[in-house]
């Protein structure tokens, strides 16, 4: 069964002044365990199209199926787990209370909880902090509590809005191959939003390229990757990777304007301006 | 796995943070001392003034006048503070229990906030201590209900007015994640928006106190029992004692600063609480 199945979906956002066509009839589907990356310039409508699957919003038309139910009924299952740009912490709990809460929500027991907390913990890395604060945390180590938290119920799909956008290059790159760890431990399928293409490569099995005004899925890019076997952060230097991240760098800019790039260093064309917001490095 | 890096980074932040507070109260010795200081010239002046230029008691006693009423007269003084006091916390409790509750009904149910929020203008614009006589014909001049139902509606407006600034300022990704999980809307507001509430809550409280005490003296004003400290100031006054008038109006000015001090530090533990910081 496909983990996610995105048929004809449009989204029109209405404003007071104008209606906005965040997505025009995107229809995606995305396998059981499969690593999906959403990619393209701000405002072409990833995290609409996040939202749709986790229920957060509703599409205008067309229909979002998760594990073969409607949305909300996967939403009120709890067949995801989620997690944002912003870790979104609760400041007065712990680390342990945070990735506690989905659970206490959801009625487990308090034993329950704190046994499956402390293996989260423990999972990213933070063994040693689990009865800090958020605010005693660096932005990496928040979204590491926010990664444990989002894994708290063995969701079987996992849905990620840039969740390393406000991170520096280091922890970032750090925190990709932690999450391709645990996604090869959890089998989970992950739906990944973020602007930076090595890291759409790096992690995704496909890369789904969008294009803004409206929304839409302009193509959909096949990753090489190695084998689950060879050590992932070799991928980083593979000549395989770097075939990938040209591939995703044409068909965001089109073939055309790749080639120039270098020749229009000032004076954004059309096709550049529309691409706005995308790292290309 | 276990980054010893950031764990150290994030403990010499922590050890930053205590240093900075060393060095506060290194200076606290100074913040405390000044204040003093400066009250007991201005004391010096004014006692010098009143001897030298032969000020009249009842423009104004000397300090040294209303020191003697207040040793003398401590018994009484210490009961009329407790009268008083007793009416101002009452009050204050009632009418912030009161607001958070409506608050919290107001930031979840669109039509409370909409009926609510002209009221509360309403009750904001109104002098206050102008109910209570009114409030003295409805009880009769036996009840203390009358001041304990001022100090209630005086209380009332900074506190509904904070805590409902507090629960709006609940973020979106916070309101995602509860949605996300499935929470009703009362969970979220349980989980999330109250607990991020309580220090502004604690802050409406510490507007609210010095404002419960005056209240609750002013109230007094207007006959009924004898019992507090401004039916006590406006006897004397009446009776031509002016320094045990002051008696009272320095126990006013204490009893004040008391309920300030607490509900200060009690804004600063539920901001230690809930690490949101005091803005
Ligand atoms: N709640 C909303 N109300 C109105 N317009 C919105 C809303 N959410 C998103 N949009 C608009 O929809 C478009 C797509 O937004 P979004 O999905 O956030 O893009 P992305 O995540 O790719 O940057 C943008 O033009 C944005 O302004
Ligand atoms: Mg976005």
């Amino acid at each position: 069964m496909s983990a996610v199945e995105v048929e004809a979906v449009t989204k029109v956002f209405e404003t007071r002044t104008d209606s906005v066509r965040a997505l025009d009839e995107v229809s995606l589907t995305v396998a059981d365990g499969e690593f999906v990356a959403l990619i393209g310039p701000s405002g072409c409508g990833k995290s609409t199209l996040m939202r749709l699957i986790a229920d957060l919003d509703e599409p205008s038309a067309g229909e979002v199926r998760v594990f073969g139910m409607p949305a909300r009924q996967a939403r009120l299952e709890r067949a995801y787990g989620i997690a944002f740009q912003q870790a979104g912490l609760l400041p007065w709990r712990t680390v342990r209370a945070n990735v506690e809460l989905p659970l206490e929500l959801h009625g487990a027991s308090a034993a329950a909880r704190r046994a499956r907390a402390d293996e989260l913990v423990e999972l990213v890395g933070l063994g040693d902090f689990a009865d800090h604060h958020p605010d005693q945390l660096s932005g990496g180590m928040q979204q590491r509590v926010a990664i444990a938290r989002s894994l708290a119920e063995h969701p079987r799909l996992l849905l990620m809005d840039e969740p390393f956008g406000a991170l520096d290059e280091m922890t970032r790159e750090r925190l990709q191959g932690e999450l391709l760890r645990i996604r090869t431990e959890t089998g989970a399928a992950v739906v990944f939003v973020t602007h930076s293409i090595p890291e759409a490569v790096f992690l995704a099995d496909r890369v789904v390229v969008m294009s803004p005004r409206p929304g839409r899925i302009t193509e959909i890019v096949d990753i090489d990757r190695p084998d689950a076997s060879a050590d992932p952060e070799s991928m980083r230097e593979s000549d395989a990777f770097f075939r990938s991240v040209t591939a995703v760098r044409e068909a965001l800019h089109g073939r055309d304007t790749a080639a120039e790039r270098g020749a229009t260093a000032s004076g954004a064309t059309a096709p550049e301006a529309a691409a706005r917001g995308v790292e290309t490095r | 796995m276990t980054d010893t890096a950031t764990r150290q980074i994030a403990l010499g932040q922590a050890g930053g943070r205590r240093a900075a507070r060393r060095h506060w109260s290194g200076q606290g010795w100074v913040r405390v001392a000044a204040p003093l200081a400066l009250g007991a010239a201005a004391l010096g002046v004014w006692e010098a003034a009143v001897h030298l230029l032969d000020i009249q008691p009842y423009l104004l006693p000397a300090p040294s006048a209303i020191l003697d009423q207040l040793v003398s007269a401590i018994g009484g003084i210490a009961q009329a503070t407790i009268a008083t006091g007793t009416n101002a916390l009452i009050g204050l409790l009632l009418g912030a229990a009161v607001a958070v509750v409506i608050a919290a009904l107001a930031s979840r149910v669109r039509w409370i906030d909409q009926l609510v929020a002209p009221l509360v203008a309403a009750i904001a614009v109104v002098p206050i201590v102008a109910l209570a006589p009114v409030l003295q014909t409805m009880y009769g001049a036996t009840s203390e209900m009358p001041r304990i139902l001022v100090v209630a509606i005086a209380s009332f407006v900074p506190v509904f007015i904070t805590t409902l600034r507090g629960l709006r300022q609940v973020r979106p990704v916070h309101l995602d994640l509860m949605r996300a999980y499935g929470a009703s809307g009362w969970q979220a507001t349980r989980i999330v928006t109250l607990p991020g509430a309580v220090p502004y809550v604690f802050g409406g409280l510490t507007i609210a106190s010095s404002i419960a005490v005056i209240s609750a003296v002013v109230a007094e004003y207007f006959g009924g029992l004898q019992n507090g400290l401004g039916s006590r100031i406006a006897s004397a006054a009446a009776q031509s004692g002016y320094p045990r008038a002051w008696a009272y109006v320095v126990a006013s000015i204490v009893l004040g600063l008391v309920f300030y001090g607490v509900t200060l530090l009690a804004e600063r533990l539920a901001s230690r609480w809930a690490h949101i910081p005091i803005t």
